[in-house]
């Protein structure tokens, strides 16, 4: 915790209407790194995300963003200051193009060089640039992964939160995407919150993962226990 | 040749009043599922706005510009007054819909009385054979057809189309992606009050202003977006080609009033057999 902390959760309590699903919850987190947060289903996980970026309202606590407090703003106002989110199921706009899906937020903000924008997130996600013209819709479990991260990448956030990103994603993409998040982390200086349950995906993250019970913070296992696969699903196990 | 002219000229009539009349309501139920009842009234303000500033001296065109602009203006007060309370229930936007709509025509009653003296038909009329057609209803007939130009670049290559047909179809995560969905919402409110004025102000020249003249619209409207179906963007243009012929059709062998039942008709056998209407049908045959 300190004014180096790009994200800083304190006392969070949120829910839906009288029930609370987040009991409580602190952490910060530094540009550039690397938080995951795990936890069986329905502890609360996806929730804290949502609190995060707005769309569940906090019902105590505070959110601060780069030294502001943010609990207040709007989900719209977050996302324009830079925190950006991808929500479990992708959320891809089905109607639209994949081009015209990964420049929304841009357009949003009335970018300029939009042009130069498509083309870094293209060089990341060279299938994405492939399939430009096609609709969201038809893509592929793991090319809308990709395409929902690449939504979220084009506004350059400081802080991005992936819900379950390799859920329903074939192995080996889910190695390359977590390859890719390592990258922009360090290329972008973007600081990363994964909600995710999926062992052997933290642990190629190689970064610090919470475990989430009832919607306060049960745990906390260092990156050191993650070296491998088989330590990481010793230590999350006792916990999962 | 006349006789063809003749049937041309009277199925696009048909067609181009059903598109203007359902418009407005299209674009709002469309893209906000606010089921809007007060839009007859949002075509008798358009047509008050149009008349009354005519009759303060603006010529035609410019009197149905201030029509259009004092319909948006009365949309957008409602708007911020009322609608954006009541988006995602369809069912209270109706109850409080009405109610602006008999607060709405009461107050013009008792403002402006039971009616004011109308504007002429503009342009003239010229003769083919033995019928005689007037050239104000084929420029409608151009004009409706430009207004759904106009509109398919707004919405699909426009920046704001890009933004309200994904504000449409996933709100939330527009939000959180930095789209400001009340903005989006307020706009297209507007736009679908400025088409509804627009209607007023373009047909009000054809007939008597009286407070109720926007129930003339209502029926024909309200058909239009209900066999459109789910996506009234898709399914608008055929639903009023459909209905306007079969209109036109039954009117040309009997006369108005059976073609008014046939259309009715027409639509409880679509509503039967095409649940999803047009744009249903559409999206199945792609």
């Amino acid at each position: 915790m300190g004014l180096n902390n790009i994200l800083e959760i304190k006392n969070i309590i949120s829910g839906y209407g009288t029930t609370n699903v987040i009991n409580n919850i602190s952490f910060g987190i530094n540009e550039s790194s690397i938080l995951a947060i795990s936890g069986r289903n329905g502890v609360g996980k996806s929730t804290l995300l949502k609190t995060i970026i707005g769309i569940v309202e906090s019902k105590s606590g505070n959110i601060f963003f780069m030294n502001k407090n943010i609990t207040k703003n709007r989900p719209t106002e977050r996302s324009i200051l830079g925190i950006g989110y991808v929500p479990q199921g992708r959320d891809i706009f089905n109607s639209l193009t994949v081009e015209e899906n990964i420049s929304l937020p841009a357009i949003s903000r009335r970018m300029k060089n939009l042009k130069n924008e498509l083309e870094k997130i293209y060089s990341v996600f060279p299938i994405l640039k492939e399939k430009r013209n096609d609709l969201g819709g038809s893509l592929s479990g793991g090319q809308q992964q990709q395409l929902a991260i690449a939504r979220s990448l084009i506004f350059n956030p400081k802080v991005l939160l992936l819900d379950e990103p390799s859920e329903g994603i074939q192995p080996s993409i889910v190695s390359s995407i977590a390859e890719k998040i390592h990258n922009i982390a360090i290329e972008l200086k973007t600081a990363f919150v994964i909600v995710e349950q999926n062992i052997s995906f933290i642990s190629k993250l190689s970064c610090d993962c919470f475990i989430i019970d009832k919607g306060v913070i049960s745990s906390k296992i260092s990156s050191k226990d993650f070296s491998d696969v088989d330590k990481a699903r010793k230590a999350l196990s006792l916990e999962l | 040749m006349v006789l063809l002219f003749n049937i041309i000229f009277q199925v696009s009539d048909a067609i181009s009043f059903l598109l203007l009349s359902a418009i407005g309501l299209a674009v709002i139920f469309g893209m906000m599922r606010i089921i809007n009842l007060a839009h007859g009234e949002f075509i008798t303000v358009g047509a008050y706005g149009t008349v009354v500033t005519a009759k303060m001296g603006l010529p035609l065109p410019m009197a149905m510009a201030c029509g259009v602009l004092v319909t948006i203006i009365f949309g957008f007060i409602l708007e911020r007054l009322i609608i954006r309370y009541i988006y995602g229930r369809p069912l209270d936007s109706v109850v409080a819909t009405w109610g602006i709509s008999l607060i709405v025509s009461q107050s013009f009653l008792i403002i402006f009385g039971p009616s004011i003296e109308g504007l002429k038909s503009p342009l003239g009329s010229f003769q083919m054979g033995d019928y005689s057609f007037s050239e104000y209803r084929i420029l409608l007939i151009f004009i409706s057809f430009l207004i759904l130009v106009l509109l398919y670049f707004l919405f699909m290559k426009s920046r704001f189309g890009t933004l309200a047909r994904a504000t449409i179809e996933k709100p939330i995560t527009s939000s959180a992606l930095g789209v400001d969905v009340q903005k989006v919402y307020t706009i297209t409110f507007c736009i679908g009050a400025g088409l509804a004025g627009l209607t007023g102000a373009l047909y009000i020249p054809t007939m008597t202003c009286v407070p109720s003249l926007g129930q003339a619209f209502i029926v024909s409207a309200f058909v239009s977006v209900v066999t459109a179906g789910a996506s009234p963007f898709i399914g608008l243009v055929p639903a009023a080609a459909f209905l306007g012929s079969f209109q036109t059709g039954i009117t040309f062998f009997y006369h108005a009033t059976i073609g008014l039942i046939g259309l009715l008709f027409a639509v409880i056998m679509i509503i039967r057999f095409l649940p999803s209407g047009f744009s249903g049908l559409i999206k199945k045959g792609k």
